[in-house]
């Protein structure tokens, strides 16, 4: 599988990232190679195998819904770039 | 009296129990360690008031008799460990202002066990790179061969050559593909990366969840039982953590390994591999033989995979732990006329080249059309490499190997520069432990012909880094090798 231009455009965007129009084609060709490399797994045969997302056998378990540490808005809040009366300020985004 | 920065851990806590010197003249000799070690860059801060004040409280407790496990001794701390008020960048520009109002349970149970705090050590961005100098902050240098300027290995660059340069008794690491042991194997200390679940990653930056796994990076086997038992154990701030219980490390050291079954695995032996390497695991595998094991010869079949599949897995988790960097809520902002554009500024500028490299291709194996073909096949042949090893231990108890294919390489070197795939190329004999979540040890066999430390690797089963300890003992015994003094 190889990727083109629009396509590196498209997963950078996705990434929130910015990539310079003279370093696009550089950034396709680095990820056609790595692609490249990863096709390899082609070879293996997985119709049977199941999937592993954990290593660990223990069920997951769960804890009770309460509150176990509140009322930190100035810790929260410590090192966050910009704060005003106890909220996060971002851009505006509703005109 | 002798250089007391020159001790182990162990011998530390004698000196320190029977008055040869005291907790504060133990930290103050690592303080002036540091600062005439400065050109090695391998703290990114130094926190010598803290230190004094831990200094003074481990005093009281010896003067009380309630002297704890790790009273005294200054340690080294990634800084990819959140530290109470102590800045934590995980050596990010995106992060280089951030104070975490909260402190990781791995350093808070060693604090909580007296040790010392002398700073925070580099490492490559975000853990993310095997030789620091994706640190923004700077590459650290090898303390081998200094006037060649090698890497230390990578990501715990920083903790490796602080322990092998003795700024720091010990110090802690984090291992997500190979990144506590490839840097203890080129700096010629020793490390282990626990089985995964062992220690808490509560407070530790996350980089990849389902490999991530803190360990101690210390000067021998022993010091790094004594670390790990302290440093590991149930969290309930960590649902990947496991509730069993902790086993006393340092007791196994010295017993018998005899009719102990250690794996030989065919795959770890390519072709080409470097011959110096090659002739230290024959002599390893000697040494355990003399002392009474039984040599397996053992099959990993699907290990060729193992690093193409890291390298779906690992960015597939890096695009989504690190989507929080945002420019909202902590770190760096850098604005814009819109939200989005905002982000994208803010990320742009705060990732480094191999980050931002990550990211987009675990958001490509991850986006919509392209998440089977990657994503979970690659999760599929994780479990056949999981599998392969629950195959081997069924004929042996322990696998011993070669922690690199190299020894350390120089700063700048141009064919990893050029391919990232070739830097990977590091973690070829460590990266499926992470994705089996199994126990590692690497620790130093000897010196190449010109003169810098090759290290083997063993590997246990899930939760028996007892065996792993024993076996560890034996060959160091045998191997003598000579730290840096």
């Amino acid at each position: 599988m190889t990727i083109d231009t629009q396509t590196v455009r498209k997963i950078a965007f996705l990434s929130h990232l910015k990539i310079e129009d003279d370093k696009i084609a550089e950034t396709e060709q680095e990820f056609n190679k790595i692609l490249d490399w990863v096709g390899q797994l082609n070879e293996v045969d997985t119709s049977d195998v199941r999937p592993l997302s954990a290593v660990n056998d223990t069920e997951l378990v769960c804890r009770k819904d309460e509150v176990i540490e509140g009322n930190q808005a100035d810790k929260i809040l410590k090192n966050a770039p910009q704060e005003e009366y106890d909220y996060f300020v971002v851009p505006k985004v509703v005109e | 009296m002798t250089d007391i920065t020159k001790l182990t851990i162990a011998e530390s806590l004698d000196g320190l129990k029977n008055k040869q010197f005291s907790a504060t003249d133990l930290t103050k000799a690592y303080l002036q360690a540091m600062e005439d070690n400065r050109s090695l860059n391998a703290y990114v801060l130094e926190t010598p008031e803290m230190a004094l004040k831990q200094a003074t409280e481990a005093e009281k407790h010896y003067a009380s008799g309630t002297n704890r496990a790790l009273e005294g001794i200054p340690l080294g701390i990634k800084d990819l460990f959140c530290t109470k008020d102590v800045r934590t960048t995980a050596c990010s520009h995106i992060l280089d202002n951030f104070i975490p109002q909260y402190e990781s349970t791995v350093t808070a149970n060693l604090f909580n066990d007296g040790a010392v705090c002398l700073g925070k050590l580099n490492l490559d961005e975000f853990a993310m790179g095997s030789s620091t100098e994706n640190s923004f902050f700077g590459p650290t240098i090898n303390p081998w061969q200094r006037e060649r300027k090698l890497v230390p290995g990578g990501s715990s660059g920083g903790s490796s050559a602080a322990v092998a340069a003795n700024i720091c008794a010990a110090a802690t690491g984090t291992d997500t593909g190979g990144s506590i042991r490839q840097p203890a194997a080129f700096c010629g200390v020793t490390g282990i990366k626990p089985t995964y679940g062992r220690c808490s990653r509560y407070g530790v930056i996350a980089f990849a969840s389902s490999l991530d796994q803190p360990g101690p990076i210390a000067k021998d086997v022993k010091d790094c039982a004594i670390l790990l038992k302290s440093m590991a154990g149930y969290d309930v701030k960590d649902a990947t953590s496991i509730n069993k219980e902790v086993p006393d490390f340092v007791a196994v050291l010295g017993q018998s390994i005899k009719g102990l079954r250690i794996g030989v695995p065919a795959e770890y032996r390519p072709q080409g591999l470097n011959e110096e390497m090659a002739g230290y695991w024959d002599k390893g595998i000697e040494m355990l033989r003399q002392a009474g094991a039984e040599i397996v010869n053992i099959s990993l079949p699907h290990t060729k995979y193992a690093l193409p599949i890291y390298y779906i897995i690992a960015p597939a988790e890096v695009s989504s732990n690190l989507a929080r960097y945002d420019g909202v809520r902590y770190g760096l902002r850098v604005d814009g006329n819109s939200l989005d554009e905002m982000y994208i500024n803010t990320r742009s500028a705060g990732f480094g080249k191999e980050v931002k490299r990550r990211i987009m291709i675990g958001t490509y194996v991850l986006s919509a059309g392209y998440y089977d073909a990657y994503y979970r096949k690659a999760q599929k042949i994780r479990r056949l490499i999981r599998n392969d090893f629950l195959e081997a231990f069924k004929q042996c108890d322990v696998i011993l190997t070669p922690t690199t294919p190299t020894v350390a390489f120089p700063i700048g070197d141009k064919s990893m520069l050029e391919n990232p795939i070739n830097m990977w190329l590091n973690d070829v004999f460590t990266v499926s432990v992470n994705l089996a979540g199994l126990p590692a040890m690497s620790l130093p066999i000897g010196l190449s012909a010109d003169g810098l430390p090759l290290g083997l690797q063993l590997i246990g089963r899930a939760f028996d880094e007892e065996t792993i300890f024993k076996t560890a003992a034996v060959l160091e015994k045998e191997a003598k090798f000579e730290r840096l003094k």
